[in-house]
């Protein structure tokens, strides 16, 4: 075994890891106030929003791939623009693949943040509006911690969905070594060039991190560090 | 001051109801909206702050505009300077007693502002606990704390003690008429409980299907006041001790009793009492 790891390259897994960690840390950003703007707001674009939002977790991957590659292809209106005013490359560059994966990500944040929300009594904002509070205040330091099992949720669903991403990676990434060959596409690769060995040793790593990162989220959400420490 | 002129439709149980009420507070007094469930008053009293939009109508509080429909003016609850205390607390579960009471402080007020209200509340022994280990009569109490915090110009209270048990509630009447008093609020309560409007309320409006249909001093407009004359086998509730005379409500009905004709031991007001007649006056024996 620790000769197939020595001989097997880490920088896939490496690069996978990178990709979630960034991908995570940016849906952050972007999926609360997504969320928060989905359980509150009365718009009837609500709905066709909360739609779009969805349709990643039906559509096959390589549909989101493929608009993708379209969209961000120097060709397009907006790969151009990306490219001449901002220098970003979005296809086949780490930059395209940290976009396709917030895009495919995205309910996995937006949806379990949204159903903290709206599960949180009505009257919990209610009161912190009449204390004048604003509402980011109110989001910071009413909302927000009290929907904390909803967050690690999103956190660890968007971050293990991003290492499991496939078809979306392939079509706008490729496999270019150190760039955007991600650990699902090493696996592809030696399973097609017969080097199974090497394709287990991928799976394996994945396998056991996946597992890991869940079973801690169930045990943290089930309570069971609860006294450990202070959560 | 507060003056209000409210209209708004809502669906009610048996259909469409149009709310349709106007009221005038004195600065400084308790004023209750008594009446049954459904009849609109929680509404209102959302309207006055600000969680619910009237479809028509103005509110004006100590001269200031908070709502004129005609000149499109809707403040928000944030600028309203309204404590509200709700039925069920609507504390901050991540927030111990003491957070919850420092969340509320205005910008610039002074955190000297909330150690005499825990001890005024009596919840000094409770400052580091969170309302998931506190008791309901005790969780309300930080909710009526919370809610004076910020100096608000006017307190709102929405059924704040039924989901309590009859003594927890006889305490807090006592609390939220002592905060009441201590802060010189104007405070407007919602309730359906006679005993409580009686006890805590200085005018009392009775709202029926979205209409003011009586106001007044509770005790002139709720109860028939009859003397002690009448055959007695009943159970009351004490509402008022004075020199001479108890008062005590049987069946919706206030009853006074000339003091010389008690026998019983000492009385306090919110008390269960049976009077029965006996030869030549009344037993009245408390109920434990």
């Amino acid at each position: 075994m620790q000769v197939i790891l020595l001989a097997i390259d880490m920088g896939p897994l490496w690069l996978t890891f990178k990709l979630a960690s960034i991908t995570t840390a940016l849906l952050l950003v972007l999926g609360i106030p997504l969320a928060y703007w989905l359980a509150y707001s009365g718009s009837k674009l609500r709905f066709v929003v909360e739609t779009l939002v969805s349709m990643p977790l039906v559509l096959p991957p390589t549909v989101i791939g493929f608009y993708l590659l379209l969209a961000f292809s120097p060709g397009s209106g907006l790969g151009l623009w990306m490219n001449q005013w901002l220098g970003i490359r979005l296809v086949f560059s780490f930059e395209g693949l940290v976009v396709g994966s917030i895009i495919y990500s995205l309910p996995f944040m937006v949806q379990p943040v949204r159903a903290g929300l709206v599960n949180l009594p009505e009257n919990l904002m209610e009161a912190s509006d009449l204390l004048g509070k604003s509402r980011f205040t109110t989001l910071r330091y009413v909302l927000l911690p009290n929907i904390k099992s909803s967050l690690l949720t999103a956190t660890v669903l968007t971050f293990a969905h991003t290492v499991g991403e496939f078809g979306v990676v392939l079509m706008i990434g490729g496999s270019i070594p150190e760039v955007t060959k991600v650990a699902s596409i090493a696996i592809y690769e030696e399973v097609e060039s017969l080097n199974y060995a090497g394709a287990n040793v991928y799976s394996a790593i994945l396998f056991v991190i996946t597992f890991l990162v869940l079973l801690i989220l169930n045990l943290t959400n089930g309570g069971y560090f609860k006294g450990l420490w202070k959560w | 001051m507060v003056k209000a002129e409210l209209s708004k439709r809502l669906q009610a149980m048996g259909g469409m109801m149009l709310l349709d009420v106007q009221l005038s507070i004195d600065k400084g007094s308790f004023v209750t909206l008594y009446g049954k469930s459904g009849a609109g008053k929680t509404s209102v009293l959302r309207m006055i702050a600000g969680l619910m939009k009237p479809d028509q109508g103005s509110i004006e509080v100590d001269g200031g505009q908070w709502v004129d429909t005609e000149k499109r003016i809707n403040l928000k609850p944030q600028h309203r300077q309204a404590g509200f205390v709700f039925q069920d607390y609507a504390l901050f579960p991540n927030m111990t007693v003491l957070q919850n009471l420092t969340y509320a402080l205005a910008k610039g007020q002074s955190s000297e502002d909330i150690d005499p209200l825990l001890e005024m509340m009596e919840l000094g022994d409770l400052r580091h606990s969170r309302p998931a280990t506190l008791s309901g009569g005790q969780q309300q109490r930080v909710a009526l704390a919370r809610a004076i915090v910020p100096r608000p110009k006017l307190l709102l209270l929405d059924e704040p003690l039924s989901a309590l048990d009859r003594e927890i509630r006889q305490k807090l009447q006592g609390f939220i008429r002592l905060v009441h008093d201590e802060y010189q609020l104007t405070s407007i309560m919602v309730s359906h409980d006679l005993s409580e409007v009686l006890r805590l309320s200085d005018y009392t409006y009775v709202i029926e299907s979205g209409k003011v249909i009586k106001e007044g001093p509770p005790r002139q407009i709720l109860v028939k006041v009859d003397n002690a004359d009448s055959v007695f086998d009943k159970i009351g509730e004490v509402i008022s001790i004075e020199d001479n005379e108890v008062t005590v409500m049987i069946e919706n009905q206030l009853r006074k009793l000339p003091s010389g004709q008690i026998k019983s031991g000492e009385l306090k007001i919110g008390d269960q009492v049976w009077i029965s007649p006996s030869l030549h006056d009344l037993t009245v024996r408390r109920l434990d």
